[in-house]
């Protein structure tokens, strides 16, 4: 039971990650940008919830309503300022301004908020627990944060899929050149699409902030897990990086089973592995450009 | 009263490489033109400077008599300009149906939908799901076509219609030409074949190291002329 225990509580998590990996799968999907100042814009979208809880009196729900469109702003706006410009300087310019961005950023939160750990209190919603079976149960909040992941994993690749303007992205990942000729306005649209991704990403830095303790270098985590799970499950990927993000908390919660000491490792040496046997991840693209 | 497209003394550069040199063009509304030439001649060059992908260093590109030079190329569709590029270039991943759809995606309106395209092309709507990277070259070329109409220019640019294609299937591709045209779509056709380029165009013009060296009606050119201007030979 403890290992069923151990694999239940590791996809629970997995949901997380593939929460917190969507934007970055995302944009590498549709641009080709690593966005390396994702972890840390996670963890500015937690502060900025808390401090709307703590200092605005905002009711918890309504912070995330507010957070969530914000973010999505920003993100239009760091895509036309920022990346879409870099984009024009070769491949490395962009990882270079999301690098620098990510430093900009976390120095930022350290002057605004300290560097203390804090976390977002959500009451008895963090104790209370389902009972699956007799010495089985599951905390609410895991369940809760493992249904938004899917459900939004499976949102943004039904918005890819089968929309217009999903459908426009997809093209401009595989031909860039061309969907221009097809009167697609490529800078607007990575606009779009970091847009969702900056979106899905604060919503996950929040659901972070509710379940752990972070502080402003917290996002260096949040960057690794989220990227672990986008290798793993396969690059241009939405339903793989879901994959990757399951595999990644099994591999953490079932390591931490053999030695509580050895969790987070495990997850790297899953990470590892899938690297060396299949780098194309589990669920590449099928069709490549 | 204005040509649809006008060319207008227009240099373009890959880089140090000067691809066009002072190149002129007109073309009126509903006038089938066909632009021949050698490999290197700057045949793709001139259409990917008409559709907004190149930009020229000097001269000015006009459609219905207003500068569209530094239009961007995703605006010159919604004016009426699409282009069917060489080599195809089929989106890989998605199917030959979202293909079309994406060719549609800031399209005007006009006689051009799904339903039409699958009707002028009964192979292309045979083939409507299956993924772009899966198709034969006359697949692809018909769909490239189909994509661009969804769009419903007014002027439709065709690189390299028969290139790699079967005879049987060129001649599939260009019996759907007149259907186009019919329905008020000018066409400016680039082609290396020189039976099809005289087959199906008013007008005849021929490139040569990114100079016009022969133009003139289809009807009346000889084929000697042509010849010895696609080549570069001195009378
Ligand atoms: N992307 C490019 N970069 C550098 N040179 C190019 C490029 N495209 C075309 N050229 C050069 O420009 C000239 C004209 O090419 P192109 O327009 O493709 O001719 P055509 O379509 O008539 O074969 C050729 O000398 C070709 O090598
Ligand atoms: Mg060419």
């Amino acid at each position: 039971m403890d290992w069923l225990n151990a694999v239940i509580q590791g996809l629970l998590l997995g949901g997380q990650y593939a929460l917190l990996a969507c934007g970055l799968s995302l944009i590498f999907g549709v641009m080709r940008i690593v966005n390396l100042a994702h972890g840390v814009i996670a963890v500015a979208a937690a502060y900025v919830a808390l401090w709307l809880v703590q200092d605005g009196s905002v009711p918890l729900l309504l912070a995330l309503v507010v957070v969530v469109p914000v973010f999505a702003a920003a993100g239009y706006a760091l895509q036309r300022g920022l990346f879409n410009p870099a984009l024009g300087g070769g491949e490395l310019a962009p990882l270079l301004v999301s690098f620098g961005l990510g430093i900009v950023l976390t120095n930022v939160l350290q002057q605004v908020f300290s560097a203390d750990s804090r976390s977002i209190g959500i009451g008895s919603l963090g104790t209370s627990s389902v009972p699956l079976a007799p010495d089985l149960s599951v905390g609410v909040f895991s369940l809760l944060t493992f249904v938004v992941g899917v459900g939004v994993i499976a949102a943004v690749q039904l918005f890819l899929s089968r929309t217009s303007t999903g459908r426009a992205m997809r093209a401009t990942s595989d031909d860039p050149e061309t969907a221009q000729l097809m009167g697609i306005d490529q800078r607007h649209l990575y606009g779009v699409a970091t847009a969702i991704a900056i979106g899905t990403v604060a919503l996950a830095g929040v659901f972070v902030g509710m379940s752990t303790q972070f502080s402003p270098t917290y996002g260096d985590l949040v960057l690794i897990f989220a990227f672990e799970a986008v290798i793993v499950g396969g690059l241009g990927s939405l339903w793989g990086t879901l994959l990757g993000g399951l595999v990644l908390g099994v591999a953490q919660t079932v390591g931490a089973q053999v030695d509580p000491a050895y969790g987070i490792l495990a997850g790297h040496l899953v990470f590892l592995a899938v690297l060396l046997v299949r780098p194309s991840g589990l669920m590449p693209r099928t069709v490549t450009a | 009263m204005n040509a649809l497209l006008s060319v207008e003394g227009v240099d373009v550069h890959h880089g140090d490489l000067q691809a066009l040199h002072g190149l002129d063009l007109t073309l009126d509304e509903g006038e089938t033109l066909a632009v021949i030439g050698a490999n290197g001649a700057g045949k793709t060059t001139l259409l990917r400077t008409i559709a907004g992908s190149l930009r020229a260093t000097r001269g000015e590109v006009r459609l219905d008599g207003d500068p569209i030079g530094s239009t961007p190329a995703h605006v010159r569709v919604a004016r009426g300009i699409a282009l069917t590029p060489e080599g195809r270039r089929i989106f890989p991943s998605l199917t030959v149906e979202e293909n079309l759809l994406v060719g549609g995606y800031r399209g005007r309106k006009g006689p051009w939908d799904l339903r039409s395209v699958y009707e002028l092309f009964p192979l292309v709507h045979g083939r409507r799901t299956r993924a772009g990277a899966h198709l034969s070259g006359g697949e692809q070329q018909a769909t490239a076509i189909g994509r661009a109409l969804m769009a419903n220019p007014r002027l439709l640019l065709l690189d390299e219609v028969s290139l790699g294609l079967a005879p049987v299937v060129v001649k599939e591709i260009y019996a759907a030409l007149p259907q186009v045209v019919a329905r008020g779509t000018t066409v400016l056709v680039v082609e290396q074949d020189l039976n099809q380029a005289l087959g199906v165009a008013d007008r005849v013009q021929c490139l040569l190291e990114g100079r016009t060296v022969l133009e003139g009606p289809a009807a009346t050119i000889s084929r000697e002329d042509v010849t010895a201007a696609y080549f570069g030979l001195q009378e």
